[in-house]
């Protein structure tokens, strides 16, 4: 993230030190992780020492400070979601993908996280990629879901290569 | 002053002090670990609970965050008090098993053995270092990161303290003793934060007395003249 980028953050909230998670959910949005040297310009711009900042972005699980995928898969194991069988749910992506809950596959393309409530229990065992909701989800629905994104970025990869 | 009980002794606190303060003063013993009248009180060991009555209603609060009050009675020896110190001290081995301090607590407290699974962590996540090099020191070196039971004291990163001027501050000040610092040469290491730093020596003895990145933040800080810091404290005075 360059100087301005930052700036244009701060400036948003007027520069005020209170605003901080607001300019770290952000940074967030944009880079889908914390990235150390942002904070640290963060950090230079308000005059929030470094230990302050990292111990904010520490506590909240919404926050990342390692890089994430280019999708974030979230699987609910909330009560209901749970009982209907989630962890199956987040086993079978465990198999297909190779990555536990927090993790980032090698390519980057996909994130896996777990959550204890999407506010869907209805359709559950719920599962949000890119926040499209998959509802009755099922360790045999999993690959077939997980294809569409997976497709969907190597399509993309081949229309850059072209142009 | 404010005036009320501790224990049935009549003592007077300070206007916006708490009771732990004025109960040291009083030479009324609590066992405490996170306070320290340098700094801000945290209420993060919470093993200075005491019994509040006031109003006829009685309450266990933190005496070191509890602000006093006129009239109140607190008590540091109830039969409540006393368990409810003895649960918290067997909870602070059973995260700390190899802390010298906190075994000699719970040994003087009748903690034979602990009902917890055991953890193997040292630092009893007091706080103390931090708010020192935030409040005294002002260097904002380390703080706490993460939450919960993956809550630790580290430095920013993880990596080595950047901010540090390693002065020591929390070396002195951890209840627990587990900030070591060594000094080997012209330099100096706070192990646990990563961070070494060079030493100054004295002009005139020729020992080396204090970090150099430390001194030249004292001399900015303070506006001090160039040439301030180049003899030692006892070459100096």
């Amino acid at each position: 993230m360059t100087h301005s980028e930052i700036e244009a953050i701060t400036e948003r909230y007027e520069n005020r030190e209170s605003a901080i998670l607001s300019m770290l959910q952000d940074i967030q949005a944009k880079e889908k992780y914390l990235p150390q040297e942002a904070l640290e310009r963060l950090g230079e711009k308000l005059g929030i020492p470094m230990n302050k900042i990292y111990r904010i972005a520490t506590f909240y699980r919404a926050f990342s400070l390692t890089p994430k995928g280019q999708h974030e898969v979230c699987v609910c194991i909330g009560t209901a979601c749970h009982v209907r069988g989630a962890q199956r749910v987040v086993d079978q992506i465990n198999l297909e993908l190779g990555i536990r809950p927090g993790e980032t596959t090698k390519d980057r393309n996909f994130t896996l996280e777990t959550v204890n409530c999407l506010g869907v229990c209805a359709a559950g065992p719920v599962a949000a990629i890119d926040g499209q909701y998959f509802g009755k989800m099922s360790p045999a629905k999993v690959g077939g879901t997980l294809k569409k994104f997976r497709s969907d970025k190597k399509k993309k990869e081949g229309a850059n290569g072209k142009a | 002053m404010i005036p009320f009980s501790i224990d049935g002794q009549p003592v007077e606190g300070r206007e916006g002090g708490n009771i732990l303060e004025t109960a040291l003063d009083a030479g009324i013993e609590i066992p405490h670990l996170c306070f320290n009248e340098s700094v801000k009180p945290y209420g993060a060991c919470r093993l200075c609970l005491v019994e509040v009555v006031r109003n006829g209603k009685s309450r266990m609060a933190a005496s070191c965050t509890h602000p006093v009050q006129k009239g109140m009675e607190v008590f540091t020896r109830t039969e409540k008090v006393l368990r409810a110190r003895k649960m918290i001290t067997e909870l602070i081995l059973a995260m700390c098993p190899g802390d010298k301090l906190i075994q000699e607590m719970a040994k003087g407290m009748g903690i034979d053995e602990v009902r917890f699974k055991k953890e193997e962590k040292d630092c009893i996540l007091c706080g103390l270092c931090a708010r020192v090099c935030d409040e005294v020191v002002g260097a904002n070196a380390i703080h706490f990161a993460f939450r919960g039971d993956r809550r630790e004291m580290i430095p920013p990163f993880q990596g080595e303290a950047t901010n540090c001027i390693a002065c020591g501050a929390c070396v002195v000040v951890c209840p627990v003793d587990v900030i070591r610092m060594k000094e080997e040469g012209d330099e100096r290491t706070i192990i646990r934060w990563k961070r070494t730093l060079k030493m100054k020596s004295c002009k005139v003895c020729g020992n080396y007395f204090a970090p150099w990145f430390q001194l030249e933040k004292f001399k900015e800080k303070a506006k001090l003249p160039k040439d301030f810091y180049d003899l030692c404290y006892t070459c100096r005075s």
